[in-house]
C-alpha cells in the first residue's frame, strides 16, 4: 500500500509539491500569527522551514538536493527549480512603472543603486573571509546579502554550487527577518518618519517582505512609499549580479 | 485569455535568457549574463505597451498575476531543494552577510535621505509632504 502511494506521489510529482508547499504556507502563517503576532511575516517563516526541511532531507538521503532527493517529493525540485522560479520572478515585474521611480526622485535612485552595490560588496567580503575564493561563489553570496532571490538567480546564471546557493538564500532570509523586526526600533534614529526617507529605506534595503513588514510595524502609512522603491531592487539585483558584479569580482580575485 | 498573459511572460523570459546567453558568449563566459533581469525589463515594457494599445485586458493579466502570486511558495520550494546539509557549516557567513548588510543600509538611510531634498527639513507629518 505504502509503495503504491509512494509511486502515485512520485508520478504526480509537481502536484505533490504544490500540496506540500501549500501545507507549509498554512503552517507558516499560523506560526506567524500565533507566536510572533505577525511581526515575522509568514513568508519568511516558510522559507526558513524550507531550509530546515532541505537539511533534514539531506541528512536522511545524503543527497545534494535537500527534500527533492526523497523520491516521492522530487516535485519540490521541479517547483523550485530554475524554470518555474525564473518565470515567477519575472512575473513580479509586471505592474512596476517607471513613473513611480521618477517620483521617488534622485534620492530613491541613489538609494537603489547604493543599496544593491553595498549588499553585494558586504556579502562578497564576508564570503571571502569565510573561505570562498571564486568569483562565482562570491557574487552568489553577495546576491544573497541583497535578497534571497537575487542570490539564487545570480548563482544559477553563473553555475554556483547548491551549497553556495543555500547560503545565499539563508543570508537573504536573515536580512529579511532582521529588517522586519529591527526597523521599528531604529526608525526614529535613522529619521524614518516621512515618505521621502521611507522611499530611500525601501531602495537601500530592498527586501520587499522585510521592507513592508518593517514599515508596517513602524508606521503603516509609510508602507506604500517603501514598497515603491523596493519593487525595483530585486530586478536591478538580478540584472547586475550575474553581469557587472561578477565581472568586477572576477577582476579582483 | 489567461494563456495570453502567460505566453507573454514566457516569451519575455525566453528572450531575456537568450539575450543573456548571447551576452555571455560575446564576453567569452559560460554563463547567463543578467538574463532574468533583462526579461523583467522586457515584461515591464511589453505589458505597458500592450496595455496602452488596449490589447492587454484584465483576463490576460491574470495569466501573469497567477505566477507572481505563487512567487513566495516557489521560493520556499527552491529553499527546500538546496544542499543545506553542506551549507550548514557556513551558516556564520549567511548570518554575518545578512546582519552587516542590514546594518550598513540602516546607517545610510539618513545620509541618502538628504539627497535631492528641497528646502528646509521636513516635519513628521507624512501627509503634508505629498501632493
Amino acid at each position: 500500500m505504502s509503495q503504491a502511494l509512494e509511486k502515485l506521489l512520485a508520478d504526480y510529482a509537481l502536484v505533490t509539491a504544490f500540496a506540500l508547499v501549500g501545507g507549509l504556507m498554512v503552517l507558516s502563517y499560523f506560526i506567524s500569527g500565533k507566536f510572533t503576532g505577525r511581526r515575522i511575516h509568514g513568508s519568511a517563516i516558510a522559507i526558513f522551514l524550507g531550509l530546515v526541511l532541505a537539511y533534514l532531507g539531506g541528512v536522511a538521503t545524503e543527497g545534494d538536493h535537500g527534500l527533492a532527493d526523497i523520491p516521492a517529493l522530487a516535485g519540490i525540485g521541479l517547483m523550485g527549480g530554475a524554470m518555474i522560479r525564473d518565470l515567477a520572478i519575472v512575473s513580479t515585474a509586471m505592474g512596476v512603472s517607471w513613473r513611480e521611480l521618477r517620483e521617488a526622485g534622485p534620492g530613491g535612485l541613489v538609494a537603489l543603486l547604493l543599496g544593491v552595490a553595498i549588499s553585494f560588496f558586504i556579502g562578497a567580503v564576508i564570503g571571502y573571509l569565510g573561505g570562498y575564493r571564486d568569483a562565482v561563489s562570491l557574487a552568489t553570496i553577495g546576491g544573497g546579502a541583497a535578497t534571497y532571490i537575487v542570490g539564487p538567480v545570480t548563482g544559477t546564471a553563473l553555475g554556483a554550487s547548491s551549497e553556495v546557493i543555500a547560503l545565499s538564500v539563508a543570508a537573504g532570509l536573515v536580512k529579511s527577518v532582521l529588517v522586519m523586526t529591527a526597523t521599528p526600533f531604529v526608525a526614529r534614529r535613522i529619521g524614518l518618519d516621512n515618505p521621502r526617507s521611507a522611499m530611500v529605506f525601501g531602495g537601500l534595503l530592498g527586501t520587499t517582505s522585510g521592507v513592508a513588514g518593517g514599515l508596517a510595524a513602524t508606521d503603516p502609512k509609510l508602507v506604500p512609499y517603501g514598497a515603491m522603491t523596493a519593487t525595483f531592487y530585486t530586478g536591478i539585483g538580478c540584472l547586475v549580479g550575474p553581469s557587472i558584479v561578477y565581472f568586477v569580482l572576477r577582476a579582483l580575485v | 485569455m489567461a494563456i495570453y498573459g502567460t505566453a507573454l511572460l514566457s516569451l519575455c523570459l525566453l528572450a531575456g535568457l537568450i539575450a543573456g546567453r548571447l551576452l555571455g558568449m560575446l564576453l567569452g563566459l559560460d554563463s547567463n549574463v543578467g538574463g532574468v533581469g533583462i526579461a523583467m525589463l522586457l515584461l515591464i515594457w511589453g505589458s505597458e505597451r500592450l496595455r496602452r494599445l488596449g490589447k492587454f485586458p484584465p483576463a490576460s493579466e491574470q495569466g501573469v498575476l497567477f505566477w507572481s502570486s505563487i512567487y513566495i511558495p516557489v521560493t520556499v520550494a527552491m529553499a527546500a531543494s538546496q544542499n543545506v546539509r553542506a551549507a550548514v557549516q557556513g551558516g556564520g557567513i549567511a548570518i554575518a552577510a545578512g546582519v552587516l548588510s542590514v546594518a550598513a543600509c540602516f546607517l545610510l538611510v539618513p545620509v541618502v535621505s538628504r539627497i535631492g531634498k528641497p528646502g528646509p527639513p521636513r516635519t513628521t507629518h507624512p501627509e503634508s509632504s505629498t501632493p
